[in-house]
């Protein structure tokens, strides 16, 4: 075809990319870079339009402006058989008229490479359904059928490779199974992965690097745990785990720090992990990282103590307990504890304090929506 | 306890009642093309093959047959055609006309046959187009095309376009997607619809009669033998239509029991 394929994977570059559609605007002035041979997941809830970035990638799609760079060339125009660019369709789209072992074979075929059919069987293989070669896609399990449609796709050798939710279809355990072969070949194959999901765990776990969409743009970007240890914005630090927000108006501001108050309790942020240093703002913290006492503890300044609240709810999930906490005049606050008997025994509707420290606040850019900036 | 009773019985013998009724005239036709008669074949005169071993010592109801059978082919081929690149139209695209076009398909169906034939041959008539071959093609495919669009469109209606896109995907051009992965997911579709429009071209007599000219074809031979006494060659060739369209029935049954067999054993 058109292009070679490069076995160490290209880099792909979305410039200002616009997608509209009758009615509404998928994408709005999107940029993106993924370097070469990373693992890159675009998360999002659906509708965010992290699907039609991966058609656009794909040349399914046309965008209405922008450009598509791959490996330092312009690809906005190329056909989707003209792209170096495999996909691993979320319905799988195995075609059922076909042998597994043609589908595989099929891309191959297409670009009349030597050897088809020995290089289909060999990929078969990487994914152990070398004796399934001779089924039709139909008689296939859905963890069968995801592995053949990652071989169809991988046996290409493209730059980069598309994952849309290819995981979606599948039972939790499967799913795991799926999550820690599919990472283990990227590694091996050292290709470029674009891989779309909603579900969080399942970025954080297995890429690179985390882009979080929400309608139609990037709200952030980075490494899995600077995303979850530093959200930057209401979606981002909800979206991502859980979040215990606060938002007051700043009291209290020194070299390092901005303080808001909220119902009577001051609540720090360190500047340097704060977005907004004046005006009203949120500051978050995750539940695991706030413990509760039972008698007001003596903390110094380089903690947060809020409280006292009502314990109104206890949820055990084996590995931890989940306690809700409804303090006064701040609202209902989420406290993780791990079940290693560190915790205080505390029964429903007990007062308690929660504290945490003010390094693990982080200060967000925006507001939760409802509450007016002053 | 009671050993007899009626509702149990009223269904086996109404069942078989019916089927008595549907299968007697088929039956009768097959019976008298073993009838020992000459000319007229209404009464038993004993047992025969001689109509089946020399078929065509009747000339004129070989040609009508022969007719028959290269206007059907032809009809069923143009009306496949153009009705799959209509049905993949109707469904996969939109454009300006759509409904229009699916509602003038519908017509067709909808008109008496005896209008649509006389309408025609007004019209080729006007048009200075004399009545033969030609004219039953042209009328035939017309009819045979909204059966093939509603078969084939149901067929395109199922097929998932994320497997067209997964062949582009992996590098086929449209043309290559459209051999490769269109065509032999709609074939089903395609070959039903393809029996479908011979089985109405050759059964065809209203339609045909009004534009076949001096164009003899099977049905309409039969039509005009029956006033002075329907030859046994004719019933030998109903028979083995008949037989041969069982036949085909009882193939594709059996070769979709054995493909379940398959698939349920692995």
């Amino acid at each position: 075809m058109a292009t070679s394929n490069a076995f160490a994977g290209a880099d792909l570059e979305l410039i200002d990319i616009r997608k509209d559609f009758p009615g509404f605007t998928a994408l709005d002035d999107m940029d993106l870079h993924i370097p070469a041979g990373q693992f890159f997941a675009l998360l999002g809830p659906s509708g965010c339009g992290k699907t039609t970035t991966l058609r656009i990638v794909a040349g399914l799609e046309t965008p209405t402006q922008g450009q598509v760079m791959l490996g330092g060339k312009d690809i906005t125009a190329a056909k989707p058989h003209e792209r170096p660019i495999n996909t691993v369709f979320q319905s799988y789209a195995l075609f059922p008229h076909m042998t597994v072992l043609d589908n595989v074979a099929f891309g191959l075929r297409q670009r009349k490479v030597a050897d088809a059919q020995k290089l289909a069987v060999d990929a078969l293989n990487l994914v152990e359904l070398g004796h399934l070669a001779d089924r039709r896609p139909q008689q296939l399990s859905g963890g069968q059928q995801q592995r053949v449609a990652l071989a169809r796709a991988l046996v290409n050798r493209p730059s980069l490779l598309l994952l849309d939710e290819p995981l979606g279809a599948l039972d939790l355990k499967l799913r795991r199974q799926m999550q820690i072969e599919l990472k283990a070949i990227q590694l091996e194959v050292g290709l470029t992965f674009l891989h779309v999901t909603h579900d969080q765990e399942e970025a954080m776990d297995m890429a690179d690097i985390v882009a979080v969409m929400n309608k139609g743009r990037i709200e952030q970007m980075g490494a899995p745990e600077v995303l979850y240890d530093r959200p930057k914005t209401v979606f981002v630090s909800k979206f991502l785990g859980q979040s215990n927000l606060f938002v007051g108006d700043i009291v209290e501001k020194n070299a390092s720090s901005v303080s808001i108050e909220v119902g009577g309790n001051k609540i720090t942020v360190d500047k340097k992990r704060a977005e907004k240093h004046t005006g009203k703002i949120a500051i978050g913290v995750r539940p695991e990282k706030a413990d509760f006492h039972e008698k007001k503890p003596k903390l110094g300044a380089d903690h947060i103590v809020i409280g006292p609240g009502e314990i109104i709810d206890i949820r055990f999930t084996g590995v931890s307990n989940q306690y809700l906490i409804d303090i006064p005049n701040v609202g209902e606050i989420t406290v993780f504890a791990q079940n290693i008997g560190k915790s205080p025994e505390v029964a429903l509707g007990a007062q308690v304090y929660v504290s945490w420290k003010v390094e693990h606040s982080y200060g967000l850019a925006d507001l939760p929506s409802g509450i007016e900036e002053a | 306890m009671r050993k007899f009773s009626l509702g149990k019985l009223a269904l086996p013998v109404y069942s078989v009642l019916a089927l008595v009724f549907l299968l007697t005239p088929i039956a009768y036709t097959i019976l008298f093309s073993f009838n020992d008669s000459t000319r007229s074949n209404t009464v038993w005169e004993g047992f025969t093959l001689r109509h089946w071993a020399q078929v065509c010592n009747r000339q004129d109801v070989c040609d009508a047959v022969t007719n028959s059978i290269v206007i059907g082919i032809i009809s069923t081929i143009f009306a496949t055609i153009l009705g799959t690149a209509l049905a993949i139209a109707l469904v996969r695209y939109s454009f300006r006309a759509r409904s229009l076009v699916s509602l003038s398909l519908f017509l067709p169906m909808a008109t008496p046959e005896v209008v649509l034939g006389a309408g025609l041959a007004g019209l080729f008539f006007n048009a200075g187009v004399g009545a033969g071959m030609v004219t039953i093609i042209i009328a035939h495919v017309m009819f045979c095309l909204s059966f093939v669009v509603v078969t084939v469109k149901a067929r395109v209606q199922t097929l998932d376009p994320t497997l067209e896109e997964a062949g582009a995907d992996l590098y086929a051009n449209p043309r290559q997607v459209f051999r490769k992965i269109t065509l032999p997911l709609l074939m089903p579709g395609i070959i039903s619809a393809a029996l479908l429009s011979f089985a109405l071209s050759f059964d065809d007599f209203i339609i045909t009669y009004f534009n076949s000219g001096s164009v003899s074809t099977f049905p309409k031979y039969i039509y005009v033998a029956a006033a002075r006494g329907v030859p046994a060659e004719a019933n030998v060739i109903a028979s083995a239509v008949f037989i041969l369209a069982i036949v085909i029935v009882l193939a594709t049954q059996i070769r979709g029991a054995i493909k379940r067999a398959k698939l349920a054993k692995s």
